[in-house]
This record gives structure tokens, sequence and C-alpha cells, in this order.
């Protein structure tokens, strides 16, 4: 029964393969597997976001998600925000707004923003504050996060 | 004259990028769970059920035969320790040990429920989960005492046995501290007052909150030499708690700071840290990687911040003058002794000039976890109480509560509860900044349907000083770096190197930051009582003009001159003496081998002008009178921060800390069946504030410059925290026309009081 | 958290045979929002998983004038929000499903599993009761029909036999001038449980209620229908007053606990607040139909 599965998938755009116990969540498997620790613990209970991925473009708990059901996914971590040395608007804004203070919370605010963006590109206020509910940060009173969310998308608009 | 004030600072009040961020935006930054060792093992705890019982055996041969544990431990295992009090450097705050030890491993009996028994290394966290609950322990429960009054009573359940009362040396206790403050007659007092409010309040224990669970690498081969990698804000603490726990020579313990998913007072103290050393000592060396559960460090692991009963009363003259103040605070102090009472007691009453006052203040155990520090501890319970009385005072005055305040200030010279004279202080610009806010100029409109209420409330925190180490290295491409120990929980790092940056003309990304391990730096008492900006910001400071010495030497040799024919003017080394053109550090630093070698500049400090922090909050709430939930319309904060370094991040430290006491006001709360067992303990049902519950947060920094620092710095971190609770009951008492008086403020509390209130 | 085998199948006999195949210790994966932390904390231990989400018919949205709804159990939350047919003909179904914790919950989490894990707190169950939704249940003995309000058994428990899953929700088609509304109350504005739940839905004649239903969650051992408060209704019309005195009868249906999420006197008094107000919403959207 703990028999490794393997489990084929494509992370940040790279087809990956790798292999996890059906225990492990996908959290473990990107952290404790694969090395891709930009994706946080902060609860295990999907109440705190820190470990907000996209699959398949939907933000996503990955310690409510097993690695097993990554198989033939699109995963995208924190790690794979940037293109190359090009920083996403959200990691800009995040950067020059202060918008991180110890900085756990921060990849998975990043993700969720990002799968918003990329679904309403002209959110108001009250929609980033929606969009974002499910990520705590005990650090920042959330203010510069939601004026960097906001940022984001008038750079990424050309405004 | 020059002041902080005045001063043109090219660098110092300028919002750069921090150094650290850009790891932290694409997920590269090292958190301590972020490590991983080859062979490493991952260690759990087992947890006790019970909030009150005897430990009669712990059986853990099951638990050893299941394949792939490595080891188990128990208290046994710590060194003998004894209650002699052990000094962390700065001599200030005394560690017990044998408490702090039978806190993370119990000794004989376990005081709360989620008390550490014994813990497990094993090659997955799934097997040393399994191996948990192959640990047999058998527990003679005992009868408990949750609530504080209670506990306070003669005949209640002891939680320590060696605990005495004051007055009756033969008679146990639960009461574990008693402190008081006093100065004039304050009978006389009251005799003079023309109005007095009397009332008590009660607030529950609440959690720091911070995201990241707290965590511990450990690796102790047989040499003696032990290495942690933690997310502490104290490496040193850990490393004198972890040597002491564990029978070490201090130095033999080298503690490796992490980034810290922040901490708020929680992690200035070890948790785990001597748990993952004692089973990479019992697995022989290997790495042995422990990360909390949330529900364990809510259920006590790490301490929350005391719940408290406060009976305050205050009387002062029509024309709205305080003229006594009697105050009585009983804090939990936990499962052991040590609840921030004591501070309690002196913050309270200290934005206040009053000639009467009489403070008591009782640390009580209860079967609840031992509670730890959060932001300016002690000081949000007791100001709830004080400024609640203050505004209703200033009411019966028929006063403005800010001009009330302003009325009854303290201001420099004036005699501080804890009895030193104040030094320069900026309560009254902070009420006026208050005042002068946009937000207090826009009247509230009430719609229908709905209450509207508008509170304020102020508060104080005494900030810390204490001692710090600063290193900086002048590179020869001209930039430099900065080492510090204090661990960077809000932006430090980018602060104490635009000081660096400022005294040595350079650019704030010229000065790279690094923090350093407890070997690779000298003493620095942790991250905490605001005190990082202020004194290694100072160590820095004295680190930097240390290099401008060694500069002007060096500059002396290039014109061949007399050191003291040379100045440092605006990041430049002048001649004074011929007319050669000034050379800047990135001049001079391709010159420092052929000028005598590299240049480090060092400062050592014990800082201790510390400059008292004072801030105001006001806030607009909205009620749905049906289902009593509070909805907080707009905030504003307004806080002394001497100067500001980088005004983003000063911002940022007032956002935060008032959120977290809208969250004290509005919802958090532990909540204890009768078993003793917290009911709430996730981020489910511990409901602290997300984005969907706040407004902006509207910050307005005031500057009045802290004489004991160079750079008029204050500290920034915790004030902000202090008025929320009592901002947000002034003005749900001002909505709905009853005085609240217990937080939270939740929508069912509430309710009981609108209900009252119909009849 | 223990260990388990974890299988994947593509049709709804698959499934079956699989759960049949491991006694009572096989367990229906779907989202896994609450099932993965109930494992985590050892209140369940299934030896196996069924991960339901690569089974077609589970996962789809169909809507037809004569027959209804059939909406997949696996159907995540937010492909729900994101339906025009459930906006248009059960938007208070649809709004109770994008109440369910976050976005990041909400991409996971399903009404099959919402239903299955039988909450009395969940949020679509109200909504489900209010709209006469059925479970259509597959197991070793063929398929069955159960009303939703006849599904719960108790707190956490369901009608669920050894082997059977439920494959769809079936909701009849909504009658002209018919409409839904789910409020809840919570102390925070998103990522809570509800202290307390109130689903209605109303057929009006005219200015009079011909029709109405009120599920109720959060007050009782299972989310339960508030009957009497719905007859009360039955041809009057639907204004402040009346919707004020179904609240308090459906008070007389509801018995709250104290909890650390609310205290049961708070609970008795929201549930008719809510009541009213979810009968108001209803109404105000069933007179645009």
């Amino acid at each position: 029964m703990s028999k490794k599965q393997l489990v084929e998938t494509t992370i940040n755009g790279e087809p990956t393969e790798f292999l996890c116990e059906t225990r492990q969540s996908l959290l473990e498997s990107l952290r404790d597997v694969l090395g891709l620790t930009g994706s946080k613990e902060g609860c295990l209970t999907g109440d705190c976001g820190a470990c907000t991925v996209l699959v398949d473009g939907r933000p996503v708990c990955s310690c409510l998600m097993l690695g097993v059901e990554a198989r033939g996914k699109k995963i995208t971590t924190v790690e794979g925000l940037a293109e190359g040395t090009q920083l996403h608007p959200l990691q800009q804004k995040f950067l020059e707004d202060a918008s991180l203070q110890c900085g756990i919370c921060t990849p998975g605010f990043l993700m969720s923003a990002k799968a918003l963006l990329d679904r309403n590109p002209n959110p108001t206020e009250a929609e980033i504050r929606y969009a974002l509910a499910g990520n705590l940060c005990r650090c920042t009173g959330y203010d510069k996060i939601v004026r960097a969310v906001m940022n984001a998308a008038k750079v990424m608009q050309g405004r | 004259m020059d002041t902080p004030q005045t001063h043109q600072f090219k660098v110092i009040g300028t919002r750069p990028v921090r150094h650290d961020g850009l790891d932290k935006v694409i997920g590269r930054a090292k958190y301590g769970a972020d490590y991983s060792f080859p062979g490493m093992l991952y260690g759990k705890v087992l947890r006790s059920p019970y909030a009150h019982a005897r430990i009669k055996s712990i059986n853990t041969e099951k638990a050893l035969r299941l394949p792939g544990v490595k080891a188990v431990v128990t208290h046994a295992d710590f060194a003998p320790q004894t209650t002699a009090p052990v000094y962390r450097m700065g001599g200030e705050a005394a560690v017990n040990p044998l408490y702090l030890a039978s806190n993370i491993l119990a000794k004989d009996k376990v005081l709360y429920a989620g008390h550490g028994v014994a813990a497990v290394a094993a090659t997955s966290p799934h097997i040393a989960e399994e191996a948990l609950a192959l640990i047999e322990v058998e527990y003679e429960p005992l009868p408990l005492v949750l609530d504080l009054l209670e506990a306070m009573k003669p005949g209640a359940a002891i939680i320590n046995p060696d605990l005495r009362r004051k007055d009756k040396p033969d008679e146990q206790t639960n009461i574990a501290g008693e402190f008081q403050f006093k100065r004039g007659d304050i009978e006389a007092g009251f005799k003079a007052a023309d109005i007095i409010v009397e009332r008590e309040f009660r607030t529950e224990m609440v959690h720091q909150g911070y995201i990241e669970p707290p965590n511990a690498l450990g690796i102790f081969p047989g040499d003696g030499h032990a290495t942690v990698y933690t997310s502490t804000q104290g490496p040193f603490d850990v490393r004198i708690m972890s040597a002491t726990l564990l029978g070490l020579p201090e130095g033999n313990v080298k503690v490796v700071p992490a980034e810290i998913g922040g901490g708020f007072g929680a992690k200035l103290t070890v948790h785990i840290e001597p748990v993952a050393l004692l089973l990479s000592k019992h697995a022989g060396g290997r790495p042995v990687k422990m990360v909390m559960t949330r529900t364990e460090m809510m259920r006590g692991a790490t301490g929350p911040t005391s719940g408290s009963i406060l009976r305050v009363k205050m009387g002062a003259t029509k024309e709205g003058r305080i003229v006594a103040a009697k105050a009585w605070f009983a804090y939990e102090a936990g499962a052991f002794p040590g609840s921030p009472v004591w501070l309690g007691c002196f913050t309270g009453l200290s934005p206040y000039d009053i000639e009467n006052f009489l403070v008591d203040g009782y640390d009580v155990l209860v079967n609840k976890p031992k509670t730890s520090s959060y932001r300016a501890p002690g000081a949000t319970n007791a100001a709830f109480a004080v400024e609640c009385v203050v505004d209703e005072l200033a009411n019966r005055c028929g006063m403005d509560p800010l001009d009330f305040r302003i009325r009854n200030a303290s201001r420099e010279g004036t005699q501080s509860v804890m009895g030193p004279k104040f030094p320069r202080i900026g309560y009254i610009e902070v009420c006026e900044a208050i005042k002068n806010s946009q937000h207090y100029r826009t009247p509230l409109a009430q719609v229908p349907g709905k209450y509207r209420g508008r509170g304020v409330a102020t508060g104080f925190w005494i900030n810390g000083g204490m001692q710090s180490s600063a290193i900086v290295n002048v590179h020869a491409d001209g930039t430099a770096s900065l080492v510090t120990g204090s661990v960077d929980i809000g932006g430090s790092r980018a602060s104490t190197a635009m000081v660096v940056a400022e005294v040595l003309g350079l650019r704030a990304e010229d000065v790279r930051p690094a923090v350093a391990d407890t070997d690779s730096i000298g003493y620095t008492d942790g991250t905490g009582g605001s005190r990082v900006a202020f004194a290694t910001g100072l160590a820095a400071y004295q680190a930097a003009h240390d290099v401008v010495r060694q500069l002007k030497e060096r500059a002396a040799k290039v014109w061949e001159i007399s050191p003291e024919d040379v100045a440092w003017v605006d990041g430049k080394a002048i001649s004074k003496k011929n007319g050669a053109p000034p050379l800047t550090l990135k001049e001079l630093a391709p010159r420092l081998t052929r000028t005598g070698g590299p240049v480090t500049g060092r400062a050592n400090v014990y800082a201790t002008g510390v400059g008292p922090a004072f801030a105001a909050c006001l806030v607009d709430v909205e009620i749905d009178p049906e289902t009593a939930k509070v909805q907080v319309l707009r905030c504003t904060v307004a806080q002394d921060a001497g100067k500001a370094i980088h005004p983003s991040y000063v911002e940022g430290q007032m956002q935060g800390g008032t959120v977290q006491g809208l969250g004290w006001a509005l919802n958090e709360e532990y909540v204890y069946d009768e078993k003793g067992t917290l009911r709430n303990a996730s981020f489910l049902d511990y409901r602290m504030p997300t984005c969907l519950d706040l407004p902006m947060i509207e910050p307005v920094i005031v500057e009045v410059a802290n004489p004991g620092h160079p750079l008029g710095v204050r500290g920034v971190g915790e004030v902000s925290i202090v008025p929320p609770p009592a901002a947000v009951a002034n003005a749900v008492s001002m909505a709905v026309g009853s005085r609240i008086t217990d937080l939270p403020i939740s929508p069912p509390r509430l309710f009981k009081v609108l209900a009252a209130r119909r009849g | 958290m223990h260990e388990f085998s974890y299988e994947a199948p593509t049709t709804v006999d698959q499934a079956v045979k699989l759960l049949a195949s491991d006694g009572d210790s096989a367990r229906v994966i779907c989202g896994g929002t609450d099932l993965l932390i109930q494992m985590r904390n050892a209140v369940r231990k299934p030896r196996l998983l069924v991960d339901v989400k690569g089974i077609p018919e589970m996962r789809e949205i169909s809507f037809d004038a004569k027959a209804g709804l059939k909406l997949g159990a696996a159907v995540p939350c937010i492909e729900i929000h994101e339906s025009q047919v459930m906006h248009r003909y059960y938007p208070g179904l649809t709004e109770a499903a994008h109440l369910i914790g976050s976005l990041q919950i909400q991409s996971r989490a399903s009404i099959g599993g919402n239903l299955c894990n039988s909450s009395p707190a969940a949020d679509t169950s109200p909504a489900l009761l209010a709209v006469g939704a059925i479970a259509k249940i597959v197991g070793p003995a063929g398929t069955r029909e159960v009303p939703v309000e006849k599904f719960f058994t108790g707190p956490g428990t369901n009608v669920l036999q050894k082997g059977e899953l439920v494959v769809q929700i079936l909701i009849p088609p909504p009658a002209p001038h018919t409409a839904d509304r789910y409020i809840r109350m919570i102390p925070r504005n998103e990522m809570d449980i509800a202290i307390v739940g109130a689903g209605a839905c109303v057929t009006l004649d005219g200015d009079k209620v011909a029709a109405a239903r009120i599920g109720l969650g959060a007050v009782a051992p299972t989310p339960i229908l508030a009957p009497k408060a719905a007859e009360y209704l039955i041809g009057k019309k639907l204004d402040e007053k009346t919707a004020e005195r179904a609240g308090e009868l459906a008070r007389e249906s509801a018995s709250p606990i104290d909890d650390m999420r609310g205290t049961a006197e708070y609970r008795r008094h929201v549930v008719g607040v809510l009541t009213k107000r979810a009968l108001l919403g209803a109404a105000e959207r069933a007179r645009q139909n």
C-alpha cells in the first residue's frame, strides 16, 4: 500500500514527473519531493492560503489536494510567476508598494491575485478584497497588498 | 539648529525597495521549514488531551518499534534543571529553566490541554505522527481551574504546589505575582472629583496569529556542538535556552536564524528548538526538522496572550481634569507564572498626568497554555479598560474625547507611572494628528436601519533598547554590507541599511544587509520591544561612523595630510587643508588595498535613550441591529515614529498593529469547553480579520524626535495594537447607547447587549 | 496521515465497484476540502479513496425546461458560480455555492461533497432544501432518488449505504415567478462556517405566495425544512410583516445549541431575521421572473 505513485504533470510550464506517497499532499510533493519551497504551509486546513497554487489556472490550496491528484494538471507556483528575470507586475508592485513584511503569506497572495487578474483585469477594490479573502496576512493589515494588486492591474492594462 | 526633523536626508525618509524583497516575491527566501539536509528526520510532539493531570507513566516501546522511528524523548532527557533563574545577556528577562523545560515537555504533571509530553523523530512526518499514537501515557486527571476569578479564590484547584500566598506563606495559591504602583492620595483625589466612572471589563485569551508555524531543524552529533536552524525572533535567546536545557556551554550551540514568518512576540523564546536537538542527539546526530501544526500552536504550545479582568475607577473635575485613578488588573498567566500584567499596570495610565493613582496587578495561573509576548504585551488589555473609562469621563464632562485627553496629557517632564520623568514625547502631537485628520473632520453620517458610531482611543508603549551589534564591510566596488544579529520581521534590514547608506553617502541599494548566525556576530537581543530600528539602527549608525573614521584616515593618506584635516560631509571626505577635490566612498574604495587594506566598521551598543511610543486610533463602525454584527467602516491611526526611516514600513507597522487590534476587538478569542480543551484551535474558527472585513487603514506618521537617538528614532513595531479595542468599544458604545465592557464584541455578545437594552 | 490507496475511476460503475470492494473503509474524494482535514485529524481513516472527479456525468450541468436541472455531484462550486444556467434558474443555490470557503476552496469543493459531508451548517444544504433538490444515488443495488430533506440522518451522517455514491443532484424546473435566495450569518464577511443559514424558494401568483419552501442550516442536528413558516405564507402577500411572522414560525422549527460559533439564544433570534431576509430576497427575484 505504501508503494509510491508516479505522477506525470506540468509544473511551471515544464513537464514533470515525481514519485509520492498517496498521503502526501500537493504541498508536500512540491516542497519535500520537488524542492519547490516557495509555496508555504500555514495551517493545513485551507484557511490561510499560504500554499495557494494555480491548478489549470484556478487558485487551489495545495495543502488540500493530494499529490496524485496533480496527474495531467498544469500547476503554477510562485516560482513560475516571473518570466526569467522579468518579474510579473504583481511581484514588482508588491516590492514597490511595500506589500510584504515577513513575507510568508506573499507567495499565496501573489497566486490568488494572479488568478483574479487573469480572469478580471480591471477589478474594483471590493472584488480584490473578495478574491483575496482566502489568504490571511497578519503583518500588513492588507492595505498595501490591496493597493499593489490595484496598481499591478493598472500596469497590466497599460494605464 | 540641525535636528533630525530639519536635516535634509538623502536616504532616510525615502521608500526604496527592500533588499530581501526579491527573494520573497519569487519564492526563494528560506524560512525555517524550507531547510532540508541529507538524512533528515521529522519530529512530532505528543500532546496532552487533559488540562490538568498527573503523568503516571509513559511507555515509548511500541513507538520505538515502528519501522522508521529513530528516537523518542521525554522531559527526563533534558539536562536536570532547577528554578534558579537564567539571565539572558541583557540581564532583564530572567528565565526559570525548570519551568521552561517543563512547559516544552511536561515533567510530572500536564497543566493544559496541548501540553507536550513526548516527542518522536522518524523518517517521515507521517510515520512520526503514527508513532505518537503508539506512545502509551497513563494520566491521573486532576481538578482543573480555567476561570481567572475562580483561580484566585481560596480553595481553588492548585496548579503549582510550590507557590505560596504573599500574606500567608503557608497557604498555596494560584497567584504567582502581585504588583503595585501608587502615588499621591487616592482617597483625597476621588474626593476632589466631580465625576467618577467605575467599570469592570473582561477580555479573553488571544493568539498572535502569525502565519508561519513555529519550526526548528536541529543537528546535534556526538561532538558536543549543536546547530539549530529556526524561525525565531531571538537567536541568542534560543542559544542560551537550548544550551541550558541540553546542559551544554552556551558557546556550543549555534543558532542560524532563518527568515521568519511573523512572530509578534511569541517567537522570542524556545518552543521546539531544544526538542529538535534532543531528538537529533538520540537519533545519532541525524538532522531533525520539526514544524508545529496550527492546532498545536493554537492549543498553546507557543503561548497566546492573557485574558484579563480589569477594574478601573477614575475621577475628574467638571472642567475635565483627571484627579484620581484606581485600577485592579488580573491577567491569566496560563500554566506557568509570567503574564505581562506588570506591563499593563504601568502602561495603562501612562498617557495621563495624574496626581493620585493606585494600580494593583495579579499574575494568575489557570489550566491554559503559558502566555507569551504579544505586541506591546499587557498594554492592550489595560488600555482597553482605561481608554473606555476616559471616554466616558470625557462624555460626562461634555468634552471632545481628544481635547479631554490633551488636557490631561503626559508630556516632557511628567513623572511616569514607573517613576522616571518622560523625556520629550509625542502624545499630544498624536492626539492632534487625529483631530486634524480628514477622517475626524468628516462627520459620521447615519443611515436608516443601521447603528453607526465613532470612537477614539490612545495607547502607550515603553519600547525597548538593550543590546545590538553591527558590522559594516566596505567592498572594493564602493558598496558596503551590513551584518547584524537582528532577525528581520518587518523590514528592519532595509531600515538599518538605509542608516548606513545615509552616513556613508551611498544609495540604499548599495548597502547589502545580512542577518548573521550567533557565531558570526556579537550578542544581539531579540527582535522585540520595537527595538531593532532604534537599537540595531544605532549600532549600524555607529558602525558606519567607525567606517567614516577609517575612511578619513585613508583619504588623509591619499592626500598626504593628517587625518584631523579631513572632514566627512554629506557622504564625502573633504580636505580642510589643500584644495583637493572631495573623495566619495566609491572613489576611496578601490584605493583601500594600497592605503592599508580592508575597512570594516563595527559597533556594539547597549542602547539606553529609548523613546516612548504613543499612538491614537479613530474608528467608525456600523452595526446591523438585527444580527448585531459590527463592520468597521473607516479607520485612521496616528503614531509617533520619532523619525520614520522607511515610511512605507512604518506605515506597515501601524496598519498591521491596528488590524490586530481590530481583530482583538471584534472576533478573536479563545473558546474553551469545561474540560479545558480549546474549541476553536484553527484559523477557521479563530476568526482573524480577512481583507474583506476591513477598509484601508489610514496612517498618519507623527515625528517628534527621540532625544536619545542621533536620528531621533523611536520604535514603531508595537504601540499601534494598543488603542483599537478601546476605540472600537467606544464607537460601538456610542452607536448602541450602552457601554461595552467585554471583548470580543462578537455578534452573539453584542446581541445580548442589544437585547438587554431593548428590555 | 495514515496510508491509503487511491483510485480514479472514469465511470460510475467502476466507482461503485471500488467503493463496494473495500468494506466500510472506502470513501469518495471529490474536492477533498473536508475529507483531507478529517483524515489529517484522524477523524476518518479510509483505506481507499475513490476520486470521482474524472467521471463525466458527475461533472455535468444541464438544464431542461421540463426535466429541470442535472447537476453533477462533483462539479466544483466555482463552475456553478460561472454557469449562466445556474444564475438564471437557481440564483439562491448558486450564491450558496459561492459562499463556501474561499475561491481556493470553491475551486475544489462540490455540492455533492457538501451534501455527503452532511454538516448541519453546510451552506448549500438549506439552499438545496429550499429548491426541492433530489440526490440521485447509485450503488451496488442500482439507482435510487432521495429528496434532500430525507438525506441527512444526523450531524455528519446520511442515508448512503455501503458502495453508494451521490452522482447527481436533480432539481425540478422552477415554476413561473419562482426564485430562491440563500443568506447566512457569519461574524466575518467570508471564510466562516454559518452560525445560521437560511434558504428560501418562493413562487408568486400575482402578489400572493403560491408556494414556498424554507431550508435552515446550523440550527438543528441536520439541515432542516421549516414547513410551518412556509405553509403560513401560502395565499398571503409577502411583505415585511408576513416575512417577519414567517421568521418567527421558522424559529419554532429550530433547535439550536450553544457552541464555539454562537449561542443557542443568538441562533434562535437570527433564524427569524435570516428567514425574513431570504424570503423577501426570493420574492423580489420572483417578481422579476
